[in-house]
């Protein structure tokens, strides 16, 4: 092989390899969003209701405790489940049962959920149960118009004053 | 399968043994590539960060403004850091595959392979850490997808993706912890990058000037051609649409919504695990007997431990009572089965006269057998261009080149054959020339094995081939199994240079008997 050739053909190896980083360091595009349409992030922390409510204990319960163990009020740590449901346009878009999480069940439960959803206008539903009796203890409901590639969020805080239920940020 | 992979992968190589030679071959420098590509990151980054900023606004544009401005200084460096740092996944995943396909990765060399399925995840930790940094619609992506990965794991009290619910949600802290890390994790795989080549001898960890030059150039050109740029700003209220992704690391992240982020951890962990079995599910039934020390003929003068190519012997204070300090020791375990020590002992000496033993061996490639070998083999030769070959095992089978003038004798590698052997054969003009084959340069199945030879032939490393053997007699061949051609022009090349020259190899009257006396250094 003449030097010249030799030349040529690393030449060409070298082009190969940055053609190759050149090329896959960008392409192909990847479309993560389609077009038309946007995402709900459904995400919060939340403590439910206590299963039991507090009771203060008889003298006679008291008793048969350890002395370090006597404490007149006997609150169950057990927390209920918290139910969550959320409709779009009439339609049920998600529902979810979230247990809480720890070992005596007592902490909050937390959530995140992607949903995609066509981009426009749409009636959101959110409703969310933290108790073991009764229907449900929040809902939100509300017309939202989401332009294409937005992420709404819903959020739930049941400690603002005045408002405490969903939030939808848009 | 694997057979059938090695012998593509051989006529791949071949491709580029035209152009570069064996020598500069890049597939036989995939590691060392790896370095110097490791070593561009870190330049071309330290310059980055001089310049750049953290903070949610500042880090854009910081980046930003080097890209710009300075396209021509801050704007290459960015993107020869990016394209390096997409050249480390592409040789680093070559030479995984390359040492897969070769069988390179059980017995002793299943450090060298775990340590490696290491490098890997901690080449993609760098990668992925260094896009997070630029803070524009990508970064945001792979955020938001690393934190809906880990958010599969029951690790966490509440998930992690909400830290990037909204705009307010990300804070100045956040970068100064990324910039942190992206010092320290490459820093850790410096340190694995040391461990997966400590064991080895002499590793290569630079390649040769050319290849460097040439992939250096590489990647300025394509960064003057196609430099790396930024989405837009990072907007946590938008969801990143169509992205320009950069495959070599990001490829896992599209599965996580095309599949889902628990596929992907078992796709990761299923990988990794695979590998990782690889060294002990695929390993060869038999491992060859490992070298021996025979202390009788040794004097402690840790040749055979400056060449073995996987630091198998150390050298160990003396504790058979004679006048050495030292005596070699073998560990087992690391020990290739190469022979190379052999070829390195002062002690292999095929003129004594008494029973020969060296001073380390293989017990199933006693130096004695190799003399009985090819005194029994020279016998047999007729003609008047008599030539004995030496070959290797892992590469052209020799003894195919045998005819009533040529004798051939494989060795487990090339770099096991004393110097003395040659000379040993051109004595009494028993062949007129000697041929050593070996695996193509830059191949050897054991590394060094080549790299000894021809030191040793060009009386550069001890034990040299002493002065009276001319060295037109002699002839190199470095050629892989498919290499029959090759070797066979070698072979035509030797034959036909030696019939110019007079019959006797060796005109010195130097064929007394030569005993060994240590501290020889000829
Ligand atoms: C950052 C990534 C890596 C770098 C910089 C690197 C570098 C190197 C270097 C310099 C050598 C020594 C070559 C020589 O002197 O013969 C080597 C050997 C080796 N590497 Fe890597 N390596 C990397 C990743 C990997 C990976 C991912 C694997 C496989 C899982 C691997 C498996 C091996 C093996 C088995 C050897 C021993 C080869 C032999 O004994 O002949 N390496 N590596
Ligand atoms: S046989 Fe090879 S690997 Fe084993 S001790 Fe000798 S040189 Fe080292
Ligand atoms: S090369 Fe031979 S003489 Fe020297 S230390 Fe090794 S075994 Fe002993």
């Amino acid at each position: 092989m003449s030097h010249l050739l030799k030349y040529l053909g690393q030449g060409l190896a070298y082009a190969l390899f940055a053609v190759v980083l050149g090329y896959f360091s960008t392409s192909p595009e990847y479309t993560h969003l389609p077009a038309d349409s946007a995402l709900v992030k459904l995400s919060f922390n939340h403590a439910a209701q206590r299963k039991k409510p507090c009771h203060e204990r008889t003298d006679a319960e008291l008793a048969k405790l350890a002395p370090n163990m006597r404490i007149r009020k006997d609150c169950p740590r057990e927390r209920s489940d918290v139910v969550v449901e959320l409709e779009m346009d009439g339609k049920q878009l998600y529902h979810v049962v979230l247990h809480p999480p720890g070992l005596s069940h007592d902490g909050a439960a937390s959530i995140y959920r992607r949903l995609l959803v066509p981009a426009g206008t749409h009636r959101f539903t959110a409703r969310l149960k933290d108790k073991e009796e009764g229907d449900f203890s929040f809902v939100r409901e509300e017309n939202i118009t989401l332009a294409a590639g937005r992420v709404m969020v819903i959020d739930f805080k049941a400690d603002v004053p005045g408002a405490p239920g969903f939030i939808f940020k848009n | 399968m694997r057979k059938y992979l090695q012998n593509l992968l051989l006529r791949l190589e071949n491709v580029f043994n035209a152009p570069f030679g064996q020598a500069l071959n890049p597939w036989y420098h995939l590691g060392a590539i790896t370095f110097f590509l490791f070593w561009t990151v870190v330049v071309s980054g330290v310059y980055l960060y001089a310049f750049y900023r953290t903070g949610v606004e500042e880090a854009y544009q910081s980046v930003e403004r080097l890209t710009h401005d300075q396209w021509y200084a801050g704007g290459v460096m960015r993107s020869l850091h990016r394209y390096a740092s997409d050249g480390i996944v592409v040789t680093m995943l070559l030479h995984l595959l390359r040492n897969f396909i070769t069988g390179r990765f059980h017995s002793f060399r299943w450090f060298s392979w775990v340590s490696g399925v290491l490098l890997v995840w901690l080449v993609y930790i760098c990668g992925i850490n260094g896009y997070w940094m630029v803070w524009d619609r990508l970064a945001q992506f792979i955020a938001v997808g690393t934190a809906e990965w880990f958010d599969w794991l029951p690790l966490f009290s509440q998930p992690l993706a909400r830290n990037f619910l909204g705009q307010g949600d990300v804070n100045d802290r956040f970068f100064t912890l990324l910039s942190f890390a992206h010092i320290t994790i490459p820093l850790v795989l410096l340190l694995f990058m040391w461990i997966h080549t400590k064991r080895m001898n002499n590793a290569e960890t630079n390649p040769p000037l050319r290849l460097a030059v040439g992939t250096l150039l590489a990647l300025l050109a394509l960064s003057l051609i196609k430099p790396a740029l930024s989405h837009a700003h990072a907007d946590l209220a938008l969801a990143p649409g169509v992205i320009r992704l950069d495959w070599f690391y990001l490829a896992p992240y599209p599965l996580l919504y095309i599949w889902s982020p628990g596929a992907v951890w078992a796709l990761a962990g299923g990988i990794t695990l695979l590998l990782l079995a690889v060294p002990w599910f695929l390993k060869p039934r038999m491992r060859p007997a490992v070298a021996e020390v025979h202390l009788d003929n040794c004097n402690g003068c840790s040749r055979c431990a400056e060449d073995c190519p996987y630091s198998a012997i150390v050298m160990r204070p003396r504790q058979d009572g004679r006048p050495y300090a030292l005596q070699p020791v073998v560990d087992p375990n690391l020990c290739a089965s190469c022979g190379i020590c052999t070829g390195a002992c002062p002690y292999s000496m095929p003129f004594r006269s008494n029973e020969l033993v060296s001073g380390i061996e293989l017990p199933d490639h006693a130096l004695a057998t190799l003399r009985v070998d090819v005194d029994h083999a020279l016998a047999g030769l007729r003609g008047d261009v008599r030539v004995m070959v030496f070959g290797c095992d892992c590469a052209y089978d020799v003894r195919a080149l045998q005819s009533e003038e040529v004798a051939a004798l494989s060795l487990p590698c090339i770099g096991m054959l004393p110097p003395a052997f040659i000379d040993y054969v051109l004595r009494d003009t028993r062949v007129n020339g000697v041929m050593i084959a070996g695996c193509r340069e830059g191949d050897c199945q054991y590394r060094l094995g080549i790299r000894w030879t021809k030191l040793r032939l060009a009386r550069q490393r001890v034990p040299h081939l002493r002065r009276r053997v001319p060295l037109q007699r002699i002839e190199c061949c470095w050629a892989g199994i498919q290499d029959g051609e090759r070797a066979r022009a070698a072979l035509s090349a030797l034959r036909a240079r030696i019939a110019q020259l007079p019959q006797a190899a060796i005109l010195e009257d130097d064929t007394r008997e030569h005993e060994f006396k240590p501290g020889d250094k000829n």
